[in-house]
């Protein structure tokens, strides 16, 4: 089985980014998405990864491995969402799917 | 109003771009975020590169270039026709891309709870730091609003981003799309947050002609020129802007005398043209324009000087089968760099190229007298507004040079008549010589006055001249016949002589 790779990019300490820690943090916990690699990264203090991805908007959450490579842009509220969009979702009811916890 | 007055206080960086800063009265405002909207094909782009490479290339500032359409490499390989090169510039730390054109698609790529665009801006702010930019152009708005649905939130963020390269003090250029020419400044309403400084291109089809023009509506708090003046895109340099009104004010006048090569003209003109006047010869075909222009030429040649024509009727082998026709030598006057013809069938391009490529010979050959023959015959290539435009243009740079300048403009009738030429440029030029056909006892003969010369004294006798093969010339006035210029010559019973002036 391939290993799974997120990367979750934020901007500082903004509330839409501790807002976007909390859900990814919740989606890895709270969804059996299996054995994985959660990479943080703060563009404010890296510029430079922003721009290797190519990215305009934060938080994103980018599935760097298995392909195909997905994007989720926004604050990540909505977890079932995001595993679907990540394709992750592997169809078991997970805990709490309803986002704006914290 | 108000804002002229509190005014003055914004100063402003000069782009490079030519004529630009003259209609801006120098430049950009320093330091803020202007607007740049245009129709599709309008040259946004090309202009937001060239705010950078000019300001690389003569100021040595560097620029960060966003670029949310064109992939980077598409716009490196576009500007090499204008002799830009942004991958040798990119090298030394001069320009930098961020590249914020589509990468992926749409699938790809889902929207799930709140967003903003920080990442795009701490692109931004690296990029400027890493190269010390002081130039900015994000082209264009439109495509990242189509990227992202919601537009309130777009419009916020790039109202944020505005906000944070004021604080940096850079100096940005922004480019976003209208729908039409003339209507709302762009689409997706982003003028609701760049609302200080606003600058329309337009690219617009007037009887079958393109014609391309810039405006600048507004530059809150600074002067600049009013309406819309034409613009030229040329391989090699880029964005002209053809600043009309502005550059008049400045001309000096010289009270130095120059001949016009024929004596009796210039005894006519109470001795001679001025150095730095333009003069209009208007005539019917046939009447000896050409052979005006043709002793102008060797009339300063004579002196020493150097003479530039530009020849829009006739190939170089008639001019030069013409002249020597008349006794004058133009190979020779060549050959001693004392003379350049130049010529153009008018229909190879537009009025707005023909006058980029005459000011750059002028500016090239550095002539002492410039002439023209016939304005008429570029008037076929434009509508009367574009042809107003572009005399006006050539005049105020021609005087701008301080060189004399002489143009022909042909009358549509045989007998009396003015031309469209005329009408256009009569006020703006200095002196005014008519050739008329004057039919007298059944047989045409030809009369030759001066109608305006500023400044001066000038015989305002219809004199009769002839032309032979040494060229023209002048003799005594018209008695007793009225009505030449109305192309209506009347006999009248022998009165009292008017005294000539």
């Amino acid at each position: 089985m391939a290993p799974l790779l997120l990367r979750l990019y934020v901007t500082g300490h903004t509330p839409r980014s501790e807002q976007a820690l909390i859900n990814v943090r919740r989606l890895v916990d709270e969804l059996d998405i299996g054995p994985h690699d959660l990479e943080i990264i703060d563009i404010l203090e890296q510029p430079e990864r922003a721009e290797e991805e190519n990215l305009l908007a934060t938080p994103t959450l980018i599935k760097v491995v298995p392909p195909p490579i997905r994007r989720v842009i926004g604050d990540l509220s909505n977890l079932r969402a995001v595993a679907e969009a990540l394709g992750l979702d592997r169809s078991s009811p997970p805990g709490g799917e309803d986002g704006n916890a914290g | 109003m108000l804002d002229n007055m509190i005014a003055s206080s914004v100063p402003k960086m000069r782009t490079g771009i030519p004529g630009f800063d003259e209609i801006s009265n120098g430049g950009l405002p320093l330091g803020r975020t202007t607007l740049i909207a245009g129709s599709a094909g309008s040259a946004k782009t090309l202009f937001a590169c060239e705010f950078l490479a000019r300001g690389i290339a003569d100021h040595d500032q560097p620029g960060v270039f966003v670029t949310f359409e064109e992939p980077p490499e598409d716009i490196r390989e576009n500007m090499k026709s204008f002799a830009w090169d942004i991958a040798a510039w990119e090298a030394s730390g001069k320009w930098a891309f961020v590249d914020a054109s589509p990468h992926f698609t749409d699938d790809s790529v889902t929207i799930v709870g709140r967003y903003d665009l920080a990442a795009l801006l701490a692109r931004i702010e690296h990029a400027i730091a890493k190269i010390g930019a002081r130039r900015v152009s994000l082209d264009s708005l439109g495509a990242i609003f189509s990227r992202f649905q919601d537009s309130t939130l777009i419009r916020g963020e790039l109202f944020r981003i505005a906000t944070a390269l004021k604080k940096r003090g850079v100096t940005t250029i922004m480019t976003a799309e209208r729908n039409a020419e003339y209507g709302p400044i762009a689409r997706y309403g982003v003028e609701e947050f760049v609302t200080d400084n606003v600058v329309i291109l337009r690219n617009v089809l007037e009887e079958e002609k393109r014609r391309r023009t810039v405006e600048i509506l507004k530059f809150r708090g600074a002067y600049h020129q009013k309406g819309e003046y034409p613009l030229t895109i040329q391989p090699g340099s880029g964005v002209t802007v053809i600043p009309l009104s502005s550059i008049q004010l400045k001309q000096r006048s010289s009270n130095l005398r120059i001949s016009s090569g024929v004596e009796q003209i210039n005894t006519m003109c109470g001795g001679g043209f001025f150095r730095d006047s333009v003069i209009l010869v208007s005539g019917a075909t046939g009447t000896g324009k050409t052979l005006i222009v043709t002793h102008f030429l060797k009339g300063g040649a004579a002196a020493g000087e150097r003479c530039l024509v530009f020849a829009f009727e006739e190939s170089r082998e008639q001019l030069f089968r013409n002249a020597s026709g008349w006794g004058i030598d133009f190979a020779k006057l060549e050959e001693e760099g004392h003379l350049k013809v130049v010529c153009f069938y008018p229909e190879v391009m537009g009025l707005e190229d023909h006058l980029v490529h005459m000011r750059q010979a002028i500016a090239d050959f550095k002539p002492n007298r410039v002439a023209i023959d016939s304005l008429s015959a570029l008037e076929r290539v434009a509508t009367p507004r574009g042809f107003r435009e572009f005399v006006i243009g050539l005049t105020s740079f021609i005087k701008h040079q301080e060189i004399a300048g002489l143009f022909t403009a042909t009358t549509p009738t045989l007998l009396g008549g003015t031309s469209v030429t005329e009408a256009h440029i009569s006020t703006i030029t200095d002196s005014i010589i008519l050739l008329r056909y004057v039919e007298i006892d059944g047989q045409m003969r030809r009369g030759v006055t001066v109608l305006k010369m500023r400044g001066s004294m000038h015989d305002k006798n219809i004199r009769e001249f002839t032309i032979d093969g040494a060229g023209m010339h002048i003799g005594e006035p018209f008695h007793n016949i009225n009505g030449i210029l109305a192309g209506n010559p009347t006999h009248s019973p022998p009165a009292t002589d008017l005294p000539t002036a």
